[in-house]
């Protein structure tokens, strides 16, 4: 006989996602996306504060670097960077 | 009971904090340039204890945690349209009673001491969740509900909502002969929720992120229900540009469309730019600014359609106007 079935006692009660998000690679949707002029950049942390995927990683010190696995190239970024030292660059 | 010493939110400080914990994690598939995304982040930012996140369908529950995959690295629970109010006040309930009975004293894997954030679309507020909403203010629970607008069915498919605002094209309100686009105005829902006398409600844009920051803060201080109403653009249904997201929501602050205010106890304060819009009423922008960067108020350009434009800087005149009195301006 095959293995016994699972009862519905030892399952969860709801859907249970069980992989991280951050394994999903976002970043293949995007046509453009950011490139940083670190001699412009005045760390001023907007383009970390405005993007809705938490792509950027800033320390609160340096230059915040995006993860382009998971930037969608939305481009918010570039538009609200006080100093435009951000670029869309296509890929 | 509202605290009285206002938090100053630390950028540098928030971004250390957000790098550790991750609280929303990247890859989720919210539309690109989507708003919700940034409100679910500064939500998070502004948290000061552990939080327990009930989601309401919409949006940010369909692209957040698309089987097998989960963004949140925060205890999160979806539930209907209708009942997200009334799941939030079950797990505020159920803290209470464990705390008052002592269950879980001294067991290091149970914390009780958190804060429940409820989180719905508009259509999940204005439409379908209204009594459970209502209900848990009512039974004033200590949660706090945050309305993500984007003014339509998103997720579905572009369908007209009770916010949906007045000549915007929808699937369910084309632009035609007959009608050109939703002919009804916006549902007060702000007065809806201050009618209930909570403790404090507020609107706020994520674009003034300071002062978004210290009211969903001042959300969570408060000992009492507390309604948050964001607004959130959406390219997609919108047909904005995806950059656009964070100037449309500038600009709707500037036109007085979506202004920023806060009630306290019945009380209105005007804050950030609105204040200085009620100061210098030349600083108002004329609602065109706000309309022409969206593709579904595209119609109203047309010369035969210039009516729209004109009945709908009425109602954003009348709707200030009557704001400004509660504010005592």
């Amino acid at each position: 006989m095959s293995t016994p079935m699972v009862g519905w006692k030892d399952l969860p009660m709801a859907a249970v996602p069980f992989l991280s998000a951050k394994e999903y690679p976002t970043g293949e949707w995007a046509v453009f996306q950011p490139k940083i002029d670190e001699s412009k950049c005045v760390k001023c942390g907007l383009c970390w504060m405005y993007c809705p995927d938490s792509v950027y990683r800033w320390d609160g010190e340096g230059v915040p670097v995006p993860d382009l696995d998971h930037c969608k190239g939305c481009g918010i970024c570039a538009v609200e960077c006080p100093t435009k030292a951000i670029e869309m660059v296509r890929i | 009971m509202v605290a009285k010493a206002v938090w100053r939110p630390d950028i540098k400080e928030l971004a250390r904090i957000e790098g550790q914990k991750r609280p929303v994690e990247s890859g989720h598939r919210l539309c690109a340039g989507c708003g919700a995304g940034i409100i679910i982040r500064q939500i998070a930012m502004a948290a000061r204890k552990p939080l327990v996140w009930i989601n309401a369908t919409g949006c940010v529950e369909v692209a957040t945690t698309i089987f097998p995959y989960t963004s949140w690295n925060v205890p999160w629970a979806h539930n209907a349209f209708e009942n997200a109010a009334a799941v939030g006040s079950g797990v505020e309930a159920a803290r209470k009673k464990l705390a008052r009975v002592n269950r879980f004293e001294g067991d290091p894997d149970i914390e009780l001491d958190y804060d429940v954030i409820v989180l719905g679309g508009d259509g999940g507020t204005y439409d379908i969740g209204l009594q459970a909403i209502s209900g848990a203010f009512e039974r004033r629970h200590k949660i706090m509900y945050v309305l993500y607008d984007n003014e339509a069915y998103m997720n579905t498919g572009i369908q007209r909502s009770g916010g949906t605002p007045f000549g915007a094209r929808t699937t369910t309100t084309p632009v035609g002969k007959v009608i050109k686009g939703k002919p009804l105005f916006k549902k007060p829902i702000m007065d809806i929720m201050v009618a209930h006398g909570i403790p404090y409600a507020a609107t706020v844009s994520p674009a003034y992120w300071n002062d978004a920051l210290v009211k969903f803060r001042r959300g969570f201080e408060t000992e009492g229900p507390v309604f948050i109403h964001a607004f959130s653009t959406c390219p997609l249904g919108w047909g904005s540009a995806p950059e656009d997201t964070v100037k449309i929501m500038k600009l709707a602050v500037e036109t007085c469309v979506f202004p920023l205010y806060e009630v306290v106890d019945g009380e209105y304060r005007l804050t950030g730019p609105s204040v200085s819009i009620a100061k210098n009423p030349d600083r108002k922008k004329p609602v065109e600014e706000y309309l022409k960067l969206q593709g579904r108020f595209r119609h109203m350009f047309k010369p035969e359609n210039k009516w729209m434009i004109e009945k709908f800087q009425e109602w954003v005149d009348r709707q200030w106007e009557t704001l400004l009195k509660r504010a005592g301006y």
